[in-house]
């Protein structure tokens, strides 16, 4: 017998209708969920909306109402957090302050029974891969933000878990190293190939972190896919407006359904758009939503007036009153300035332009 | 800088008098070279010397030092525990009860406390002596501990406990590598306390204590009652010196590291 070949990739994370409640409060609503190991997922959505219970789910600080966790195949339900092969890096860090960073990054080593030379090599190279080696003997209160910040990294990532829960794994930093840390956090990533699920309240943070995004809203999981299809193809009102700028019209939805292009009845006249998850039945109320750098000034289309032009470096925002009193935005490239009060056009494509139900959160 | 007026300042002085005047009285008298406790007749350490040679009062010192450290040290245990069970943040039926009843000892008169033990160790056929004042003392010392015990447990930040769960450490792990050596210095300062209590308690001892147990509160009251000696000032003044020492101790470890 030759001995079996290591699974290509560990880390697969599977949430099936699992569900918490505490007490009245539906924290996390029946969320199915797929994770393809060794990519990062980001949650991303308001506090309060869930997902950091679906992160303290997974690491077994709460067991889920209802519904399971399964990990490679395996169900998580009743094991101890000491027991599972995944680590979580908390927003607040949680460095030990009694030890020093060396000794924070050994403790989960050192709970696995490894020998003290081990244990030390290990530190070192974890140590080593957040380029904190020269720091080792300081304790967690002599550090910087972003100094504790890969400790915590360092400690999360030094028993090789199998998934890495990331909370809100930037939200101490300031801006600028933040950035920073997100381009270092991406690459780490890539070397390791372990499978990361970053919380994030940051649009921008989960586009520039994620492979996949999932939206949530409430409890509940409002739209998952890749930052480009969240922007271009926005399931509900919540995911359009998160992401980025947009422009929302409403209107009565006209014939057809999911997957193609459809009419919808506006105050400013029937207008095509694409139907990309079904906004609803012909004559229920629908929306339209149009990203500003998608919509064009043009020689025709809906007509309007030129309010105000405002010249971001890369782009202009113009602003557009519409014939019936609504402001719309448009981004362009920079160019030739139009004169405030101008009369004119705005254009789009039909395949830019999402169709969203009306109701929808 | 705003300047405090003088009557607050005389306020203090005499508010201070009034709670130290006596006892800086105590300490000054028992460096009175006089055998007479009211007259001054120069400075003497000769009090402290011939201390060593009362054989009955080296005795109840030595009884007393052997109750504090065993009453503190049961105390200790047993009101950390219960501070524990106490702080978690399960509720559990019958929580405000227990609360209530660990820190009901606190305001029960210690007249009532002596006396219910004396008729538990009667009653059990208990014969009185050392182990029944370390029984007594630390049963009342034992909420003292667990107030402050539970003070620092408050602060506690729970998610290092969970860090440590997420990394592989089992609760009894988590609590002697994280929650122990973080609880420490309230643990130590309950210690403090407890000693000091339990060196400083008359009533419940009298109650609870046997033959050849005699603490030196009790030895003192009994010796007072016959007339002051400067012997007795010399000895509360070094009763005196061990209390300050422990209470400024568990003060300075509970505030210390109080972030």
């Amino acid at each position: 017998m030759t001995t079996p070949a290591p699974s290509p990739a560990t880390g697969h994370l599977r949430f099936e209708a699992v569900t918490k409640r505490f007490g009245a409060h539906l924290a996390v609503d029946r969320v199915d969920l797929d994770l393809a190991p060794g990519q990062v997922f980001c949650l991303l959505g308001p506090s309060g909306c869930g997902k950091s219970t679906l992160l303290r789910l997974t690491a077994g600080f709460e067991e889920p109402s209802a519904g399971k966790i399964l990990l490679d195949g395996q169900d998580l339900a009743g094991a101890a957090p000491h027991r599972r092969p995944v680590n979580m890096m908390f927003q607040s860090y949680a460095l030990f302050p009694h030890r020093d960073v060396a000794r924070n990054v050994a403790y989960g080593l050192e709970r696995e029974g490894l020998r003290k030379a081990e244990v030390a090599a290990r530190v070192a190279e974890m140590l080593r891969l957040v380029q904190l080696d020269h720091l080792s003997a300081r304790r967690p209160d002599q550090l910087s933000g972003g100094q504790r910040q890969r400790v915590a990294l360092a400690r999360a990532l030094a028993k090789r878990p199998r998934v890495l829960l990331l909370d809100e794994p930037l939200g101490a930093l300031d801006r600028a190293l933040r950035e920073e840390t997100q381009a270092e956090l991406r690459a780490l990533q890539r070397r390791l190939g372990t499978t990361f699920v970053v919380v994030t309240h940051d649009p921008a943070e989960a586009m520039v972190l994620a492979d996949r995004i999932g939206v949530m809203a409430a409890g509940r999981l409002v739209q998952v896919g890749s930052a480009a299809e969240l922007y271009e193809r926005p399931a509900t009102r919540y995911v359009a407006s998160l992401l980025g700028d947009v422009n929302l019209i409403e209107g009565r939805l006209g014939g057809g359904g999911a997957g193609a292009l459809r009419g919808l009845e506006t105050p400013l006249g029937l207008v095509q758009a694409f139907d990309h998850h079904g906004a609803g039945p012909a004559g229920a109320p629908g929306l339209l939503a149009l990203r500003p750098e998608r919509l064009t000034l043009a020689g025709q289309g809906l007509p309007g007036t030129l309010l105000d032009a405002t010249y971001l470096g890369d782009r202009i925002v113009y602003r557009v009153g519409m014939a019936d009193g609504r402001v719309l935005r448009a981004a362009g490239a920079p160019g030739a300035g139009l004169g405030v009060g101008t009369p004119v056009h705005l254009s789009f494509s039909s395949d830019d332009a999402s169709l969203l139900p009306a109701d929808s959160a | 800088m705003h300047r405090a007026h003088p009557l607050a300042w005389a306020a203090l002085g005499l508010g201070l008098a009034f709670l130290y005047g006596p006892i800086l009285l105590v300490v000054v008298y028992s460096f009175n070279a006089s055998r007479l406790v009211t007259v001054w007749a120069g400075f003497s350490t000769r009090w402290y010397a011939g201390l060593l040679d009362n054989g009955p009062l080296v005795d109840s010192a030595l009884v007393t030092l052997k109750v504090a450290l065993a009453s503190a040290g049961l105390a200790t245990v047993l009101g950390t525990l219960a501070a524990l069970a106490l702080d978690g943040r399960r509720r559990f039926p019958g929580r405000p009860l227990l609360t209530g009843l660990v820190y009901a000892p606190m305001v029960m008169p210690e007249v009532i406390t002596g006396l219910s033990l004396l008729l538990l160790f009667v009653g059990l056929g208990i014969p009185r002596g050392v182990w029944t004042i370390v029984i007594a003392h630390a049963t009342f010392t034992l909420c003292f501990v667990a107030v402050v015990v539970q003070a620092r447990l408050r602060q506690l930040d729970r998610s290092l406990l969970e860090a440590a769960a997420d990394l592989g450490a089992a609760p009894v792990t988590v609590f002697r590598t994280v929650t122990l050596p973080l609880i420490a210095p309230a643990v130590i300062a309950g210690f403090l306390l407890a000693f000091t209590l339990s060196m400083d308690d008359l009533v419940i001892a009298s109650f609870v204590s046997g033959p050849g147990a005699t603490t030196l509160p009790m030895r003192l009251y009994s010796q007072v009652r016959l007339g002051v000696t400067p012997e007795i000032n010399a000895i509360s003044t070094l009763l005196i010196g061990a209390v300050s020492v422990a209470v400024l101790g568990a003060s300075v470890l509970t505030a210390r590291r109080g972030r």
